[in-house]
């Protein structure tokens, strides 16, 4: 853990050495956010509600999306960027050191222009707040929403950095998860179907830290869906299983 | 224009070359389709009378988006090109007989060309089996279908034109990280990459249709699904040409402006 933070600070003081570049990635990030929920505004402006929800709902639904997703970018980005580690043959360094391999991998990168992101994701959530009546209980449950969803995209990264082993390259459709669940997760997944809403409950249990505890947080769902999202961590449990058999796999490919 | 025309060639070529790549991506085009897709019915049965387009030319519209997404996505550039002034590689591109805003201007087409050209068939293919009205289906006439491929050329020469002057203003700017990050999100905004522009509120949707970026998606996508008609067709049509014309003549201002001055540090 020491060594986490050890390089946790040296991250921060080496992306401080270039203030320009970082400051224009994080309006970049920033404006990313923006046009997200300028996407629901624009629905909601012309047809009032989405699937029986309002605009203040789903910024809240919009914001613990986003706060997930870039909570588990700003940590788990050295997952992401693993298939470039194993085509430079840097994944051979990383086994030789006495460390863990995975509290390597996550040292390896650090995305600080996520922290505007993050606070732009507070502020949907605050707003849209006013749509629920609020008790400590929810406000708990909402904590919970934003780790569980957090664990099940930081498992999506895992998972990813777990495929290349056997591709040696990104692949693409796994945006589908991680981009695409940012980008859909702004409406409750429910609003896209039956079929949509079990896939992402069952197989990546997104729905189980969105669209559930939501209908409790909203008042229309029995007080145990505001449970489920400690069950999402469960994910990571296989992510982290393909995760062994990954490196098992691995032969290296530099010279 | 033999010269530019084998650059051309020899850009689509190397493109075409990552098979796997564009296979990779069919499945994501088709499932981010789908979810738009599954969006759009819900609004649709829920508020039928609130919607600005026909639900055959939306479900056109969309399918097209996500096969061609690569012909008109402003965040796909070529660093190469946009960190030639830089790195000083733009010494090397000055070295060859030919005018380098005409180069430049060939591989940025090609490039856009062989990204898409593979991609798009399964798309379109996968989007035409969805049952209707949620698919991808020819409903216009052949003259007017004439007419979306030719506004489909004009779309891809204001695509490349816009870069161009991206380009040509990192001679004077060296860093086009900067305009890039600002300029593809208005983009998306005022393309119609967040909604279609008939979703956008009336006086941005005005802004967005007189706006260069509303010569580019917009235009084709709409005329195939037969949103946009006759006159409409016209006038949309030729803003596209006075965009093309203009971007490009931007461009190649600005970019003369700036090799003028362009000093290289050698090494």
């Amino acid at each position: 853990m020491g060594l986490y933070f050890h390089s946790l600070s040296l991250h921060i003081k080496s992306r401080m050495a270039y203030k320009a570049s970082f400051f224009l990635e994080c309006l970049g990030q920033l404006l990313m956010g923006l046009e997200l929920f300028l996407g629901v505004y624009f629905i909601m402006d012309r047809f009032g509600e989405v699937g029986g929800y309002t605009l203040r709902e789903c910024a809240l639904c919009c914001g613990v999306v986003l706060m997930a997703s870039s909570l588990a970018e700003c940590f788990g980005r050295g997952f992401d960027a693993f298939a470039h580690v194993l085509r430079d043959a840097r994944f051979d360094r990383i086994l030789v050191r006495p460390k863990p391999l995975m509290l390597q991998v996550l040292c390896a990168e650090l995305r600080l222009n996520m922290l505007p992101r993050i606070a732009e994701a507070a502020v949907m959530i605050v707003w849209g707040a006013g749509a629920v009546r609020w008790t400590a209980w929810k406000a708990a449950v909402l904590a919970l929403m934003v780790l569980g969803g957090a664990a099940v995209f930081f498992g999506l990264f895992i998972l990813y950095a777990a495929l290349c082993f056997f591709t040696l390259e990104g692949l693409e459709f796994m945006n589908i998860f991680t981009d695409g669940a940012r980008e859909y997760g702004k409406y409750p997944f429910g609003v896209y179907g039956r079929g949509v809403l079990w896939l992402l409950t069952l197989l990546v249990p997104l729905a189980l830290c969105q669209h559930w505890p939501m209908q409790y947080l909203l008042d229309r769902g029995p007080w145990w869906y505001g449970l489920l999202p400690l069950l999402a961590p469960v994910f990571l449990v296989p992510c982290t299983l393909a995760w062994r058999a990954g490196v098992r796999h691995y032969t290296s490919t530099g010279s | 224009m033999k010269k530019y025309f084998s650059f051309f060639k020899m850009r689509l070529m190397a493109g075409l070359q990552y098979r796997a790549a564009a296979l990779a991506g069919l499945s994501t085009q088709f499932v981010w389709g789908g979810m738009e897709i599954l969006l759009y019915r819900a609004l649709w049965s829920a508020h039928p009378e609130r919607f600005p387009m026909g639900v055959e030319a939306l479900a056109a519209y969309i399918w097209l988006q996500q096969a061609f997404l690569t012909f008109f996505a402003l965040w796909q550039w070529e660093s190469e090109l946009a960190d030639a002034v830089r790195t000083g590689a733009v010494a090397y591109e000055l070295t060859r007989p030919m005018d380098l805003y005409g180069m430049w201007f060939a591989r940025a087409l090609a490039l856009r060309l062989s990204r898409g050209l593979l991609r798009s068939v399964p798309v379109l293919l996968l989007g035409a089996a969805v049952p209707a009205p949620w698919g991808l289906r020819l409903r216009v006439s052949p003259a007017v279908f004439g007419l979306f491929l030719v506004s489909s050329v004009l779309m891809l020469t204001v695509v490349c034109a816009f870069i161009m002057l991206v380009y040509a203003l990192t001679f004077f700017l060296e860093d086009s990280r900067g305009i890039m990050m600002l300029g593809a999100p208005l983009a998306d905004l005022l393309g119609g990459g967040i909604v279609p522009l008939p979703f956008l509120p009336a006086g941005l949707r005005r802004v967005a249709e007189l706006s260069p970026f509303g010569s580019m998606q917009n235009v084709p996508l709409r005329i195939f699904g037969g949103d946009i008609a006759g006159a409409e067709i016209a006038r949309a049509m030729g803003l596209q040409v006075f965009w093309a014309a203009a971007l490009i003549a931007a461009g190649y201002a600005v970019m003369r402006a700036g090799l003028r001055r362009v000093c290289v540090a050698g090494g």
